[in-house]
């Protein structure tokens, strides 16, 4: 009775294995909605597109490892005696923590390998979100509705920072013990409670036996969470507003050009996750990183020099070297300047690009919805002020490694260390008036280039014996990509007077505002962009002109 | 004969003549000279110290002062003893080709034998280190792991963690280590060249030097293996992070500019 039942009912309506399955979890987790929106999504191609995909997959692979790495680390700064297999160390009182990491190095199978693929991925997803903050900053992707994408992003960076420095503290070496002391130093600076923070931190005098366990719990545990939260949030964000694209033929502000989500961008991007997993790990076969056997165990009796931080912490590093260490003492107390003002600006070294976006809208008082990217000389103020703060930034970090820039340059550290202070004034100011001046220059050769055509390189002798060059008319194509942007008028401050004569008054930040706006699109700040009655005047003559 | 003067006003003849000259009154000098042996019945010792005191005149005198009391170029040498003359000449540091912020070691140009002779001399000029023997700068049998906490304590300030040189105040400089004859790094503790402090036999014991030595030998000598692949220049943080800029995120732009290199275009209408 029951095999008639089954098949009938099988000739009847029971479908294929695999659309049941759908028909299962579809009836569960309402799975058909989701990939009917967005299964066929368009994500526009561009290799600056996937640096943020770098940053991604280079954290997967972070996390991937640093699961492995828990295996066998005893986060512990109890102390023991090393009779692991490498010698020069053998012998040697160290913390459990040390030890560990030895052991991971020299006697867990892979564990070195994988140790360095831990700490390679980490510098490489930093640089990777460092250099993608860049893209979104000079291409004006930022621009609504992403403000609250690049604050996760930027956050994202910062975290990025911390967990990094948390991370390479905790094999408790020497060299990652004298950041830690720094930190200590840094926090002691401040005033009046200082001192209590930095024993709440370390649970007394420095260095205690709970830091390693502490900075444990806040790099696998807190910072990765946070960021893992961020990460997701991003993501879907970046879904939600659709990605950006570069102005183009076909390409509007209300489209997005490119290639599907499923199949071909997945693929395209599952293959990629694969190409940077694959890199970082030839990079961490290839090559060595925080050779900690040879660093030594910490002990805060004991510093080495070349003492410097992870590269995204080279700048703090650079901030207290060019230091001048200026200190107040007054009534048995001591202010640490030369500590306390490079904490202050480390922050703002930040903050100062994480709120240009913000600027930028108040000073445009654009409330529209942007879609195409600029191209970075079409906004030559953004730009500018984006070169300058990496100029900056890179200031302070040749301040970071003064002392290998004056071994391998046979310099004076003391120069090196006096540049640097005048430079982390005078050089922004220098990079921006410079770059302003690049993205006008192209801008006046776009015009060129729309209004006169492509210089052929070709020589036509006229009749009469006059040379002239010969331009080629630019395609259709191209003509849109160089005139798609748009250009701000500087912003006035309206009528002071409404229409029963009553004066009004002009505060402060609305003079301000005018004022930047006048610096952003006034005049000698953009070059006006050729307009179609321009362009038909000079291509209704004959050929040339 | 006739062939003789026939060329005699050929142009090589004066080269010629000059060569054969030469060569009898530096043959007859050799031949009728005093033999040293013979002459002099001064011990082996005295003998080095006048060899040293020519080899002084003719390459150190004119800024240590013609009796090793210093001049305004350079400082007296009386104690300083033989093993500092052994490592600053036996390093090329000396004679020092320039002044400047420090001297740099550079191709040595006496033999030792002459070292020894000159490293006499200065000795004779007041007590001071001598010369090490081969059993004392040896890294045989030493305890590798007691000169590693050694040189951090008392090294790896100036030299970093493992002797690969580090910078000092107006464009001085802890050498990198590698390479460095185990007797010149004892020398070198022993006496305290140029910028480095001394650390005589009361502060760091010819034990505690050769387990520094051997600790170098270990870490950063021939036959030291980098475990992880390059080294990088054990550098720190700031040569690995130049490496992962350059090459990590380099060829990871390299692999995204290839992925992109394919894309769709918006229909022609």
């Amino acid at each position: 009775m029951s095999t008639t039942t089954t098949s009938d009912s099988r000739s009847r309506e029971k479908a294929p294995a695999g659309e049941r399955v759908a028909d299962w979890a579809d009836g569960r987790l309402g799975i058909y909605s989701l990939a009917k929106a967005n299964m066929r999504k368009i994500f526009p191609d561009h290799w600056s597109f996937m640096l943020g995909e770098v940053c991604l997959y280079s954290f997967i692979v972070i996390i991937l490892t640093g699961v492995y790495l828990t295996l066998f680390f005893h986060p512990s700064m109890n102390e023991v005696e090393y009779h692991g297999s490498y010698v020069p160390l053998q012998g040697q009182l160290m913390s459990e923590a040390f030890n560990s990491t030895m052991h991971i190095s020299f006697d867990v199978r892979g564990g070195l390998l994988i140790r360095q693929i831990h700490h390679w991925a980490a510098l490489i997803f930093l640089a990777g979100m460092f250099v993608h903050m860049m893209r979104v900053f000079f291409t004006g992707a930022f621009r609504k509705p992403r403000e609250v994408n690049w604050v996760f992003g930027f956050l994202l960076f910062v975290l990025g920072m911390f967990t990094g420095f948390t991370g390479y503290s905790l094999p408790d070496d020497l060299l990652s013990g004298t950041g830690v002391r720094f930190m200590e130093g840094a926090i002691l600076s401040v005033p009046i409670v200082g001192t209590y923070l930095s024993f709440f931190l370390f649970g007394g005098e420095f260095p205690g036996g709970d830091f390693v366990a502490r900075f444990y719990s806040v790099h696998v545990l807190l910072l990765p969470g946070i960021m893992l939260g961020l990460v997701v949030g991003h993501l879907i964000l970046v879904f939600y507003h659709k990605h950006t694209q570069f102005a183009g033929p076909g390409k509007t502000n209300n489209n997005v050009v490119g290639m599907p989500l499923l199949p071909v961008y997945m693929a395209k991007a599952g293959g990629f996750f694969f190409l940077v997993f694959g890199v970082i790990a030839a990079i961490a076969a290839i090559a060595q990183i925080n050779p900690i056997w040879g660093i030594g165990p910490y002990r805060p009796d004991q510093v080495s020099t070349g003492a410097q931080p992870d590269w995204y912490m080279g700048f703090s590093e650079g901030l207290i070297r060019v230091m001048p260490g200026w200190e107040i003492n007054f009534w048995g107390h001591t202010l640490v300047l030369g500590v306390f003002i490079p904490l202050i600006i480390f922050p703002l070294v930040l903050v100062a690009i994480a709120v240009y976006p913000f600027i930028e809208s108040w000073v445009t008082g654009d409330k529209r919805e942007h879609h195409i990217l600029d191209r970075p000389r079409n906004v030559p103020t953004r730009t500018a002020f984006g070169a300058a703060w990496i100029s900056w930034y890179f200031v302070l970090l040749v301040g970071g490694g003064n002392d290998l820039w004056a071994t391998h340059f046979h310099l004076s550290i003391n120069s090196i260390t006096w540049f640097v202070r005048i430079a982390f004034f005078v050089v922004p100011v220098l990079v921006f008036l410079a770059t302003k001046r690049i993205c006008l220059g192209l801008q006046r050769r776009d015009r060129d280039k729309v209004l006169h055509g492509r210089e052929s390189g070709i020589i036509k002798r006229l009749p009469h014996g006059e040379f002239i060059e010969v331009h080629e008319p630019l395609s259709q194509d191209a003509l849109h990509t160089l005139t798609a942007h748009e250009q701000y008028k500087p912003a006035e401050i309206g009528p002071t007077v409404d229409e029963n004569g009553v004066e009004r008054k002009v505060n402060g930040p609305e003079r301000l505002r005018a004022k930047l706006s006048k610096g952003f699109y006034g005049e000698d700040n953009q070059i006006p962009k050729p307009t179609v009655e321009e362009y038909k005047e000079i291509t209704s003559g004959h050929g040339h002109h | 004969m006739k062939k003789l003067s026939a060329r005699r006003r050929h142009p090589l003849a004066a080269v010629v003549v000059l060569l054969l000259a030469l060569a009898a009154t530096g043959g007859l000098y050799a031949a009728f000279a005093p033999a040293d042996k013979a002459q002099a019945d001064e011990t082996a010792q005295s003998l080095a110290i006048d060899e040293g005191k020519k080899l002084y005149a003719v390459g150190c005198a004119s800024c240590h002062g013609t009796g090793g009391q210093g001049t305004s170029d350079g400082p007296s040498l009386v104690g300083v003893g033989a093993a500092a003359v052994d490592f600053q000449v036996g390093t090329g540091r000396m004679p020092a080709q320039q002044p400047g912020a420090q001297i740099p070691k550079k191709k040595v140009i006496y033999s030792q034998a002459e070292i020894d002779q000159l490293a006499a001399y200065i000795a004779s000029l007041g007590a001071g280190p001598a010369i090490p023997t081969k059993n004392q700068v040896s890294p045989e049998g030493a305890d590798i792991a007691a000169g590693g906490e050694l040189f951090r304590t008392n090294c790896a300030q100036c030299h970093n963690f493992t002797g690969k040189g580090g910078a000092l105040t107006h464009g001085k400089y802890a050498p990198s280590l590698e390479g460095v004859d185990p007797k010149h790094i004892y020398e070198a503790m022993q006496t305290g060249p140029q910028n480095m402090p001394s650390f005589p036999d009361t502060t760091l014991s010819t034990k505690n030097k050769q387990d520094i030595i051997a600790y170098l030998d270990a870490v950063n000598g021939d036959d030291t293996e980098s475990p992880g692949g390059l080294e990088l220049g054990g550098l720190g943080p700031v040569s690995e992070g130049l490496f992962g800029w350059v090459f990590g995120l380099g060829a990871l732009i390299a692999v995204a500019v290839w992925v992109a290199a394919r894309t769709a275009k918006a229909k022609k209408s």
